[in-house]
């Protein structure tokens, strides 16, 4: 490669070279919704680091490789614009809560305080809590659906973390469901209109309605009730305590939804995939299952049950084989961004007003970065080897530099927590034949396709493993008896608005 | 005896805080700001959480330089 790279125009006029099967109507619209790898994997192989396809009106120059990924993610929000570049997530956020703000202002409202390190600890010991909680109605042995199952525990452990304990115990099996209807409402069709009148845009917008109507039932409740303790309060109570100028509420349930659901999206569907397709990959191969649950052995021995926050730090097959899952199934297969400022790369001039796209699902396989690039090896980031830390441009579940998502740490942690439990106590086999997972691409948001069925079965005695009661739940285990179907039917008669 | 620098790169740094968590000398990071350096040349006994610091940084933005 040259170093004719370059984020400002040299006075380039060369076009991006455009892929083959542009069907004449909406482009590649059609093969986006059916089979996105192989559009994008042909785009590199017919027109190298830099090439065309067309989303309806949108014509999308996609970027593979080290060389045009670095200048796709040094670029800045100013010279490629993240939110403009999704038109599919604006009736899913709602209009005006997060697309209407600056990109520092953005930057700064996406910082979540509570990603940060010095609450990790605990975020530990809540998530510890939660998987207590999901596997406590479990019987000796059974079965599960991954893709529901993941998505459930992910909605409670994203809200008691992010939002709060109390407004954790307000939710139930069913808020999953109407996040599952969010997430489904990601149609490609959104490129061409966003509100489009078909199915599953009708109950994207019936969900988030439903959500708008939770929130407002629990925050009209907290309205008739005494404070709480400052420790207490969840984020619900803090924004409710924010008055405008005549002494009014700011922010109204609809605003608050929308906060929340941006707070919780990102997170949500990437990291209960991810933790579905660990599994998968552990039972296809079993060598590296069996390492793994030799960690868990180890800190079960040591540890007398309490999974600690070093704990998470020691467990070197289980993060190489979650990073290695990352790796080949990550759960976002296109990043796009508007450019905002014309520029160039490797030659090539790209204009204000197209999208450029990066995709992990492409440069995470490239042959010339990773060795053996299909085979599930987690053995590539055990040291000495390092095979994500060599490649920052390449290995790019994550995305990477200044936009590397800063969930990241969090995410890793959460799997990592879940895995020891779940691990530890139980054993994991197939229900289906192995080669038989697979993901449905049919919408911008990727998911596990049903049928996705595991059975469990006891390894270690329930007492074994257990927190002592209070220990590390705080507020959960206090409030909510951890016995069979507390969680599924929810803790009060406030929580289901169906 | 080598000396040793801390190098931060300001485009990686998000915030975190895991830096300030294992060496609260050498870092501090304010809510919504990047990582502040309070001593880029510290004392050798620093230099094991220092090595922490870099090792747990969860966007990778510090590194360790040893001077010839």
């Amino acid at each position: 490669m040259t170093d004719t790279h370059s984020t400002r125009p040299t006075g380039s006029h060369v076009d991006p070279p455009k892929v083959s099967g542009d069907d004449g109507g909406t482009g590649h619209l059609e093969e986006l919704r059916t089979d996105p790898i192989g559009l994008m994997q042909r785009v590199r192989d017919e027109c190298g680091d830099v090439g065309e396809f067309r989303l309806a009106e949108s014509p999308v120059v996609l970027l593979t490789g080290a060389e045009a990924n670095e200048v796709f993610f040094r670029a800045t929000d100013e010279e490629l614009d993240q939110a403009k570049a999704y038109p599919f997530m604006t009736p899913v956020f709602g209009e005006g809560v997060v697309f209407d703000a600056s990109p520092e202002e953005r930057r700064r409202a996406l910082h979540n305080q509570s990603l940060r390190d010095k609450f990790m600890r605990g975020h530990a010991a809540t998530i510890t809590a939660e998987i207590e909680r999901m596997v406590a109605d479990w019987d000796d042995e059974g079965e599960i659906d991954l893709l529901d199952w993941t998505a459930e525990l992910f909605i409670y452990t994203s809200t008691s973390c992010l939002i709060g304990t109390r407004f954790r115990e307000e939710l139930d099996v069913h808020v999953a469901e109407l996040f599952h209807d969010l997430e489904r409402g990601t149609d490609a069709i959104a490129f061409v209109d966003p509100y489009a009148d078909i199915e599953s845009f009708r109950r994207r917008d019936a969900a988030r309605a439903e959500l708008v109507q939770l929130i407002e039932a629990i925050m009209a409740k907290r309205q008739g009730e005494a404070p709480v303790d400052t420790e207490d309060r969840d984020l619900v109570d803090v924004l409710m305590s924010i008055k405008d100028e005549q002494g009014n509420a700011q922010f109204s349930a609809d605003v608050v939804t929308g906060m929340f659901i941006s707070m919780m999206f990102a997170g949500h569907h990437t990291t209960s995939t991810t933790a579905s397709w660990l599994l998968i990959e552990l039972l296809r191969n079993p060598e590296v299952m069996a390492r793994v649950v030799g960690e868990m052995d180890v800190l079960a021995d040591a540890g007398g049950g309490e999974i600690t926050y070093q704990d998470l730090r020691e467990v070197p097959w289980l993060e190489s084989s979650i990073k290695e899952s990352l790796r080949l199934h990550p759960p976002l297969i296109l990043l796009l961004r508007l450019v905002m400022e014309p520029f160039d790369v490797e030659g090539f001039h790209i204009p204000a007003g197209k999208l450029v796209g990066a995709s992990p699902s492409v440069s995470n396989r490239l042959p010339e970065a990773f060795a053996d690039h299909d085979r599930f090896d987690p053995g590539r980031y055990i040291e000495p080897r390092r095979d994500d830390l060599d490649n920052p441009w390449n290995w790019i579940p994550f995305g990477a530099g200044r936009h590397r998502c800063v969930g990241a740490a969090f995410a890793l942690m959460q799997l990592k927590t879940i895995f020891c439990v779940l691990l530890r106590d139980w054993e994991i086999t197939a229900a289906q034949p192995l080669d038989s997972y697979r993901n449905d691409h049919s919408k911008m948001v990727v998911q596990l396709a049903q049928p996705c069925m595991v059975r469990y079965r006891r390894r270690r005695p329930a007492s074994a493993g257990a927190p002592a009661p209070g220990s590390a739940a705080g507020p959960t285990s206090a409030d909510v008896p951890v016995s069979s179907g507390t969680h599924a039917s929810g803790p009060g008669p406030s929580t289901g608005v169906a | 005896m080598m000396g040793w620098r801390i190098v931060v790169d300001a485009d990686l740094c998000q915030g975190h805080g895991v830096c300030e968590s294992e060496a609260p000398e050498l870092f501090r990071v304010d809510h919504d700001r990047k990582v502040e350096l309070l001593d880029p040349t510290p004392p050798d006994e620093q230099r094991r959480s220092a090595d922490l610091a870099v090792k747990y940084c969860p966007t990778h933005a510090l590194s360790i330089t040893d001077d010839d």
